[in-house]
């Protein structure tokens, strides 16, 4: 059952991929495919979610493999908030790219299946993998926002002359929306280190657990330049950085998994 | 009744000719009713055009009557303003003011003013059938165009473009702070737009302070002298400069000190005045977008070449909307036929039950109602595809110079 979604959800999230990028040259012909593709892959990795809830004796996505399924959810269902609107399309061509391969790689790699790496009743590692998960999708969401920000401050310190046809968030809105993702994200992230706290006397501290140390000083660092030095510019710059120590942390999660 | 337009505008008519025939909003009502005395009428004026719509049977004697009220109304002899005059006739002046509601007959392109100026003349028309159909598809017209294409959406002026892109640094401009430098025209025009979208004007600063609270007090702001504006860029969101200064009004070192009070928020600089009034070094400063008149006009521009664009998708719209004008004044035509052909079926329908009536004496009222219903559903019947025919050959391109009656009999 969940691998007769999987492939709707694949489908529809590359499709919505493939309409994002259309949609830079002509927003009548791709808009309203991008945001449906976008809708369509969302429920359809829900289902393929609930499935793996359901048939699965523990928590399903404690592997590599099942919480990159997770994340990719995450970071859909955290732009599928602002998605719908056309002025983030330009998001979306960052955002749904990376997801349909991400979610491609989980499958290939078991994600999508129903086994399971942990128990339910293990409330404490339950609750570090989701916790950190919505905080990685946060983080990755805040930082296409920040680089979405960037972009619009270059555009408008360049005075194209097309510039109001780029329909594009304005700059406060995009520096409000990074900030506040961030926030939620440090959060987050903060709740889910706690309980890695408690197993660490079990497990000892690792390269793993330090990147996620620096991911947090970063988004600490982002609020910091942003709310009490005003440093707007440079606080994108560092949440869009954030992604990057995602990324590494992922990495760092599989060559974990396969070692 | 058919549809006439006499009228003059801008593609035919200079300045001078133009404003001696416009209208205000009781002349053209007082027009209207008269030249509608003897048919329908609606007056539009506006600062492009003056134009008269009439529905009459005579359009010969109408459009006499028109040109004499626009002579009269222009205190010039008939034969010097005919040649700015154009007469258009059936969906030939339908179509013309679809065009005119769409906006695509205005100086710029998708103007939404003209929209609330047709429904004006509408409402103050003597309207009958015709023009009260003429002009709700007109408005419906334009209403299309607005949704269904990107025409209007642009700025399509220097004081628009500098609101649009102050919504584009800020969003909702609710709340944000202005600052006007200089009491001119030019900066008075920007600061209304920006208001216009919810900003506040908090100070004008101007050499002569009389001028700047005249200005002030009509915004609800307060006037400065013009040496202590950059007391107030630490807590401004929008300045607008539009002095005669030969020197720069605000340096880059100004702005440079207000930075680090605003906390990281963006300050706007909009420069109207020629010579400069900021210094084009502020376009360096981290949070600070300068945008000066050249930089203005070529984004008005831009937005205007993508009106011109989007125009050719408004008139497939106003296309089609003629279209559907051209099909309905063509039923029209079959109305009266229609009728008489109904009216001869009924006729022979009762006095076939009145031969019938010594007979059908014993009936009930339910079976006499029966008997009543079952004949009219015949007569509909045999109707039915002689009435669809006349209506057809109403809709039909060609015409062949026959009544719709001789048509449906050959």
């Amino acid at each position: 059952m969940a691998e007769l979604l999987v492939w709707p959800a694949l489908l529809a999230y590359g499709e919505a991929a493939v309409a994002y990028a259309g949609n830079a040259r002509n927003p009548a012909a791709f808009g309203r495919p991008a945001t449906w593709g976008v809708r369509i892959g969302w429920l359809a990795q829900t289902g393929v979610l609930v499935v793996q809830g359901v048939r699965a004796d523990g928590f399903p996505w404690s592997t590599w493999a099942g919480s990159l399924n997770l994340f990719v959810w995450l970071v859909v269902g955290a732009y599928l908030i602002w998605g719908c609107s056309p002025r983030y399309r330009l998001l979306g061509l960052g955002v749904m790219p990376l997801a349909a391969a991400l979610l491609a790689v989980s499958f290939a790699a078991g994600g999508t299946e129903a086994g399971s790496g942990a128990a339910w009743g293990d409330v404490v590692l339950v609750s570090h993998i989701a916790l950190v998960l919505v905080s990685f999708a946060g983080f990755t969401v805040a930082g296409g926002l920040a680089a979405l920000e960037l972009w619009q401050e270059r555009v408008l310190k360049s005075h194209p002359a097309g510039l109001l046809r780029m329909r594009a968030p304005s700059l406060v809105v995009l520096d409000q929306l990074t900030v506040t993702t961030v926030a939620v994200s440090l959060a987050a992230l903060t709740a889910g280190i706690v309980p890695g706290l408690a197993r660490l006397p079990d497990r000892g501290l690792d390269v793993l657990i330090a990147g996620t140390v620096v991911l947090w000083a970063l988004g600490a660092s982002v609020l910091y330049l942003r709310v009490r030095v005003g440093r707007r510019e440079l606080a994108a710059v560092l949440a869009l950085g954030g992604v990057g120590a995602v990324i590494v942390l992922q990495l760092g999660l599989l060559f974990a998994h396969l070692g | 009744m058919r549809l006439l337009l006499v009228g003059t505008s801008h593609r035919l008519a200079p300045l001078e000719v133009r404003e001696r025939v416009a209208l205000g909003p009781e002349g053209e009502a007082a027009l209207a009713l008269r030249l509608g005395a003897s048919g329908e009428a609606v007056c539009l004026s506006t600062c492009n055009r003056t134009e008269l719509y009439l529905a009459a049977d005579d359009t010969g004697a109408a459009g006499e009557r028109a040109t004499e009220a626009l002579a009269d109304l222009g205190g010039v002899p008939r034969a010097e303003l005919e040649p700015y005059l154009y007469r258009l006739e059936q969906e030939a002046a339908a179509t013309h003011l679809f065009r005119v509601a769409a906006g695509l007959d205005s100086l710029v392109p998708g103007e939404g003013e003209i929209q609330g100026q047709v429904r004006s003349a509408y409402e103050r028309g003597a309207v009958g059938p015709l023009l009260d159909r003429l002009f709700r598809q007109a408005l419906h017209t334009g209403k299309r165009v607005r949704t269904e294409t990107a025409i209007g959406e642009s700025p399509a002026s220097v004081a628009s473009a500098a609101a649009a892109l102050a919504a584009q640094v800020f969003g909702d401009l609710t709340g944000r702070r202005i600052v006007v430098v200089g009491a001119g025209k030019v900066g008075e025009l920007a600061a209304r737009n920006l208001v216009s979208r919810g900003a506040e004007l908090s100070f004008v600063a101007n050499r002569s302070l009389d001028r700047a609270s005249s200005l002030a007090e009509r915004f609800g702001g307060e006037a400065l002298p013009l040496d202590a504006v950059d007391g107030e860029l630490a807590r401004a969101d929008i300045v607008v400069s539009s002095t005669s200064a030969r020197d720069p009004i605000l340096s880059r070192e100004q702005v440079a000190g207000a930075l680090p009070a605003r906390k990281g928020r963006p300050l706007l600089l909009v420069d109207l005045a020629v010579p400069r009034d900021v210094d084009p070094a502020v376009r360096n400063l981290g949070g600070c977008f300068l945008y000066d008149i050249d930089d203005l006009q070529s984004v008005v521009e831009e937005t205007l070449t993508g009106r011109r664009g989007e125009a050719i998708r408004a008139e497939a719209i106003v296309a089609a909307e003629g279209e559907r004008f051209r099909a309905w004044l063509a039923s029209l035509d079959s109305v009266p036929a229609i009728a008489s052909l109904r009216e001869r079926a009924e006729t022979i329908r009762r006095g076939e039950l009145a031969k019938m009536g010594p007979r059908l004496a014993g009936l009930s009222d339910r079976e006499r109602h029966a008997v009543e219903s079952l004949t009219n559903q015949i007569v509909n019947k045999l109707l039915h595809q002689p009435i669809m025919r006349l209506k057809e050959a109403g809709f039909g391109e060609e015409d062949d110079g026959r009544a719709p009656q001789g048509r449906l009999e050959g």
